[in-house]
């Protein structure tokens, strides 16, 4: 898929990227480069360090050693996490607010009131009816849902996602996956980390995959599948290795 | 409900902000003590007075020791205390220029009805202090450096006792809560006799000594020095100080009864 | 005799005469608490907020500082502002002592650190929950400090009421810094006193008791508007 956006997304460089917590490596030396507009999963068992890489990468976490460099000025990103973090407040204030603190938007959206911007977001994700309902009280799949709306406001270059839909149910799944690729669609890059093999095969243009805090392997997502490089990614597709 | 939260929050806030509006009429700080607070004497006079020259007077009323030191830093314009020894040494430091006798009233000696002292068979204070010492019956001292606690310690050396013991408690309070104490206790108490009759709560408490000349206790008013403290409103101060002493002054306190009783007697010169 | 029959009859028979008097110590009584407790929640409110949000060299040492004034003692507060007040002290010059203003002023200093200590307690708590969030959609610090307070109104809202509670309820400070004159610093704790000096106690009862009431009722009227926003905003 090429990316519709101009200028293209910039660039990812991890270099020599490590994570030392309490004199435990969590994360070792790891080189690697994301560029163009990928759809990128980060898999691994549970405890090999792909939340962490990810944190790493958008800027929350300071590596210990080595250095995350974005080619050019880092790009506008946003990040979805496991379980959604919303305000306590209507699901349509949830989007004004972050309209209020990010002031670029969408250009499809410029113009219009932040009110508007944000019906137009809960439009776009399946939940207009529910823009006064306070958000806390939305289901799981609402919630997560929701929380791609805050992040669609955000004109991101590239989204992150940490495992956004292990806490969901088939349907709001496929939901959550749907706006996934209407994100890409639209000219962003995701990366995303998953334990479940069935949405990687869904979902990824190329692998990351991680075991022990190191990073294995990193290849097309047809040829990973096909004939993975390392044992132990062969093990974790054969659903052998849980961690 | 939007509604009535608001109007809530605005009232708060109205009746928060209001406060700060404080008319600024003349009047006077007067330090003064707890026993004239208490037997309601401001109450009957302090009227009168303002009526007459339009001054308020706001009363500030803590024991005779924190009286002084109110006048000391300043923060009072006038005081009507009842310790004329320390009135003398008040005017002597060069705090106030002037001091008057304002009016009088004497001390008693309060205790359980079955007076197990047997101190209403005494001919004089220091007698019935004597006997209290001796037989070490419950006394509740205020303990608190006022005018009433003076007197009292005064009392003690008199009769040539040091009241110490489990059975002298130093309570360290105004008249009123050492009443109550006292009337809790059992015990005896040494009380100016205003504050004795205006109060309230006495439960098994009577009166069982009084008329010694030792026990006269004389109330005076201080003028300020101008000089000490130039802030204070010593015009105002004066007219008060003067009123106390004048025939009008001094007829509002003869005037002042509780229970068919006067309890000042106005002896200014 | 005190029983409790003549001090709620005495409570009642205050109420429904209701004369001036007592209209000016009610009203007295909640100006000046209410404005201890707005001006210290303007304060104390970002102040937590900060605490919480802040790491600094020495911020246990401020944390344990802010906790143990929680239980400054009233009469403590009320002797410091008195030296300051004082013509003989530092602000002397302002003319404040026995006024309701040096008695606002003795207030806040009690009621600010337990807003700020448990503003910070909470405010902590939620930055855990929602810090990364934040951080990805690009929040600085001080810009958390209005999302995070207005997302934790709810248990602030109670932690405002403790401070109006602590307020309302002490005597020590407004005593020593306002004087107690009648018809200018009297207020309903500093009458309760002075009737209990004048052996008065059903009078002083049922002071006490208007006095409860009325903090009972500024309660329940804030449990109702929270409750009632809630109940919109999950």
């Amino acid at each position: 898929m090429n990316a519709h956006h101009t200028p293209p997304v910039a660039a990812l460089e991890l270099d020599s990227v490590s994570f030392i917590h309490r004199g435990h490596t969590l994360l070792k030396p790891t080189t690697l480069r994301l560029a163009g507009c990928q759809r990128t999963l980060i898999m691994g068992p549970n405890g090999a360090g792909k939340s962490l890489l990810m944190r790493l990468a958008h800027g929350l976490l300071t590596p210990t050693n080595g250095t995350v460099r974005w080619q050019g000025e880092p790009p506008p990103q946003a990040m979805v996490f496991q379980r959604p973090v919303l305000l306590r407040r209507s699901a349509l204030d949830n989007l004004t607010f972050v309209l209020a603190i990010n002031k670029t938007p969408r250009p499809e959206l410029k113009g219009l009131s932040r009110k508007a911007q944000a019906m137009s977001a809960l439009e776009k994700f399946g939940l207009p009816h529910l823009a006064r309902r306070p958000a806390r009280v939305l289901s799981g799949g609402e919630q997560q849902r929701l929380a791609l709306a805050r992040a669609w406001l955000l004109n991101p270059q590239v989204l992150f996602l940490d495992e956004p839909t292990s806490a969901l149910d088939p349907a709001a799944i496929k939901a959550v996956e749907d706006a996934v690729l209407e994100f890409h669609h639209s000219g962003t890059r995701i990366v995303m980390t998953t334990h479940d093999l069935h949405q990687a095969r869904r979902l990824a243009n190329d692998v990351l995959f991680l075991h022990n805090g190191e990073l294995l392997e990193h290849t097309l997502a047809n040829d990973f599948f096909k004939a993975p490089a390392s044992r132990d990614a062969e093990a974790f597709i054969r659903g052998e290795l849980v961690w | 409900m939007k509604k009535v939260t608001a109007f809530i929050t605005v009232g708060a806030l109205g009746l928060t902000f209001s406060g700060t509006l404080m008319a600024a009429d003349d009047y006077i700080t007067l330090a003064s003590t707890t026993s004239t607070e208490n037997s309601g004497l401001f109450d009957a006079i302090i009227p009168t007075f303002t009526e007459e020259t339009g001054i308020e007077v706001r009363v500030v009323a803590v024991g005779t020791g924190q009286a002084f030191e109110i006048g000391r830093r300043g923060d009072a314009d006038s005081l009507l205390v009842h310790d004329t020894a320390g009135e003398e040494q008040f005017v002597a430091d060069g705090y106030a220029t002037e001091r008057l006798d304002v009016m009088y009233n004497d001390f008693v000696i309060v205790g359980p009805s079955a007076d197990p002292a047997s101190i209403r068979d005494s001919d004089t204070a220091t007698d019935a202090m004597q006997r209290i010492a001796e037989s070490e019956s419950p006394f509740a001292s205020r303990g608190d450096d006022s005018g009433t606690n003076r007197a009292e310690l005064r009392l003690w050396e008199d009769a040539g006792v040091t009241p110490q013991g489990e059975w002298y408690r130093e309570l360290g309070s105004g008249m009123g809560p050492t009443l109550n104490t006292a009337a809790g206790m059992d015990a005896y108490t040494f009380t100016d006799r205003a504050t004795w009759v205006a109060f309230k709560n006495p439960q098994d408490l009577t009166l069982l000594f009084d008329g010694d000349e030792a026990l006269f206790n004389q109330y005076g008013s201080l003028l300020l020095s101008k000089e000490r403290h130039p802030h204070l409103k010593h015009d105002l101060a004066a007219q008060w100080h003067q009123w106390l002493v004048s025939e009008q002054g001094q007829q509002a306190i003869a005037d002042y009864e509780v229970d068919a009783q006067q309890l000042f007697f106005p002896n200014a010169e | 005799m005190l029983t409790s029959d003549n001090a709620f009859s005495t409570a009642l028979a205050l109420i429904l005469n209701m004369d001036d008097a007592l209209i000016s110590i009610v009203v007295l009584s909640l100006q000046v608490s209410l404005m201890a407790v707005f001006i210290a929640s303007l304060m104390a409110l970002p102040l937590g907020a900060a605490l919480a949000l802040w790491r600094f060299p020495g911020r246990n040492v401020v944390i344990v500082a802010l906790n143990a004034l929680m239980g400054l003692p009233p009469v403590v507060a009320g002797l410091c502002v008195y030296l300051l007040l004082s013509r003989a002290g530092p602000l002397g010059e302002w003319g404040l002592l026995f006024t309701p203003t040096a008695m606002v002023i003795a207030q806040v200093i009690l009621v600010l650190p337990i807003i700020a200590a448990l503003t910070r307690q909470q405010v902590e708590a939620l930055h855990g929950e929602y810090a990364e969030q934040l951080n990805s959609l690009g929040l600085t610090r001080s810009r958390m400090i209005p999302t995070l307070l207005w997302d934790a109104r709810f248990a602030l809202l109670t932690v405002i009421l403790a401070g109006f509670g602590r307020a309302s309820a002490e005597v020590g400070a407004v005593m020593i810094v306002g004087g107690n004159i009648d018809g200018v610093t009297r207020v309903m704790t500093t009458s309760i006193v002075l009737e209990t000096s004048k052996g008065n106690l059903p009078m002083a009862l049922g002071l006490g008791i208007i006095l409860l009431t009325l903090v009972t009722m500024i309660n329940a009227i804030a449990h109702v508007i929270g409750e009632t926003a809630k109940r919109r905003l999950g």
